[in-house]
């Protein structure tokens, strides 16, 4: 027999080799790991023990402060008691239970659609849904800004994949336009796209999709609870629910749990719980997580009063910030994210880290997930947190701005 | 329209985004010899579907490595 020869050829984690080498070098400058943070105990839904200090997180997209509501935790309690830890089974074998159902139901009267169909998060409902619908031979004709489940669903279907430039109404219309007559079409947005926290024109765009006879889907993600009147998002707020074929969402953002669902009012639409892999082949969500995004979903129903601050917080935030001159994400706030431009990785990460040794979380965020190359420090605001608060992360983000050399 | 006007139409339309001024021949690759990203990529197939009126979709994209594949792809879609 030969022996095996001790040259590095590589094997199939060759292709991260660039990634590895860049976070390397980064981490040899001694700067703390931006993905590897540890929180050791949480407070609240806005404070928390982060590698040892004192933090204010501001990068959770918990908008609405629903992970410690007293009815929220006793639901889930008692779940768990009654239930037991989790279903052991596919929704469509032995994992519907009774809570299942009822989490269902809340959100069929929280978006006034017909049916509601709960995913294990919202990843796999965009993946489920995108893929199921669109096949070989189908269009989807999506935002080039677009989430990574929604490109990961387009992958999976085999459609023809058209993306146009973001938010871009002219782009999509010329696309939707360029169809071959007798296609059928998916369209993509999202309400709020949630690396630069700006609102997409879905008035617009919904129309034009209905006017070349596509059907829209909707991913409202990042703003479900918070914008619109019913904190039902941008759809509901631009006036075009009743136009929107599929709003996906999830709850592990203002709900405050994990899990992802899509609402519909097509006629045909229970048949997508037999069809969809994502929702067939893997295990149902624990009976305490339905039980506890059920209750907080009802309750955000009655949220105008936490809507209203968590847009004073943003409004606040964006303002303080533009002042002291930092350059964001959007000119006008938006939504509750609002996200800070870095001049580069580097700065980005030491801007990070600053802002960690004063107290104050937010996310890093670097390309590939950001439009244009772009370093991003993204805040989420959430309606828990008090207008002190946000005085004070002013405060911190103008002494790490000075330290770091960015304002 | 026939292969060389698609051609010469091409070459004018890439002139923008060829920032090194590489010479452009069918095997210059996108990803490697111009260096394109996935932006200067969505830019430059939107400025080619918009002379053209067609769609390149991704999945098509996906077959085209270099000018002279690109060159088919638009005459076979133009064709269709």
């Amino acid at each position: 027999m030969n022996e095996v020869t001790s040259v590095d050829t590589g094997d199939l984690f060759s292709k991260f080799d660039d990634l590895i080498q860049t976070r390397e070098t980064l981490l040899s400058s001694g700067i703390e790991d931006p993905y590897n943070l540890v929180m050791e105990k949480v407070l609240s839904p806005t404070r928390a023990i982060c590698n040892g200090r004192d933090t204010i997180l501001l990068g959770t997209y918990n908008y609405m402060g629903m992970t410690f509501d007293p009815d929220v935790i006793e639901a889930g309690k008692d779940a768990l008691e009654k239930f037991g830890s989790g279903t052991t089974g596919s929704r469509v074998l032995n994992g519907t239970y009774q809570g299942h159902k009822d989490c269902e139901d809340a959100l069929i009267e929280f978006y006034g659609m017909d049916h509601a169909m709960v995913f294990a998060t919202g990843y796999q409902a965009n993946l489920g849904i995108i893929s199921t619908i669109a096949g070989k031979g189908d269009y989807v004709v999506l935002d080039i800004d677009s989430h990574a489940s929604i490109w990961d669903g387009c992958a999976m279907g085999n459609a023809e994949i058209v993306p146009f430039k973001h938010n871009d109404v002219e782009a999509m219309e010329k696309r939707l336009r360029r169809i071959p007559e007798g296609a059928k079409t998916l369209v993509v947005l999202e309400g709020v796209y949630s690396m630069l926290g700006d609102v997409a024109p879905l008035k617009e765009m919904v129309r034009i999709a209905k006017e070349h006879g596509a059907m829209v889907l909707v991913d409202e993600a990042h703003s479900m609870g918070f914008i619109g009147e019913n904190g039902r998002g941008v759809c509901e707020e631009q006036g075009v629910m009743d136009d929107c074929d599929f709003i996906i969402g999830t709850f592990s953002k203002s709900v405050g749990t994990v899990g992802g669902f899509c609402v519909s009012n097509h006629p045909k639409f229970e048949i997508m719980r037999l069809v969809c892999r994502p929702y067939v082949f893997t295990a149902s969500l624990p009976p305490s997580v339905v039980a506890t995004a059920a209750t907080s979903i009802r309750k955000l129903q009655h949220g105008s009063n936490k809507r209203a601050h968590l847009w004073e917080n943003s409004k606040r935030l964006h303002a303080g910030l533009l002042d002291l001159g930092f350059s964001l994400g959007t000119d006008t706030p938006q939504s509750a994210i609002v996200a800070v431009i870095m001049p580069d990785l580097t700065q980005g990460a030491m801007m990070w880290e600053a802002l960690l040794k004063e107290g104050l979380y937010v996310n890093l965020a670097r390309p590939p997930a950001t439009p244009a190359n772009m370093t991003l420090l993204r805040c989420s605001l959430c309606a828990e947190h008090s207008a002190e608060e946000v005085e004070t992360i002013l405060g911190m983000f103008e002494r790490a701005g000075k330290k770091v050399g960015i304002i | 329209m026939d292969r060389a006007s698609i051609d010469e139409t091409i070459r004018n339309l890439i002139e923008p985004f060829n920032k090194k001024l590489v010479a452009i021949t069918d095997a210059t690759t996108f990803a490697n010899d111009l260096e394109f990203d996935s932006l200067t990529v969505m830019d430059f197939v939107a400025a080619i579907e918009d002379e053209f009126d067609i769609i390149i979709s991704m999945n098509q994209q996906a077959e085209i490595e270099n000018f002279g594949q690109l060159i088919d792809a638009v005459v076979k879609i133009q064709g269709a």
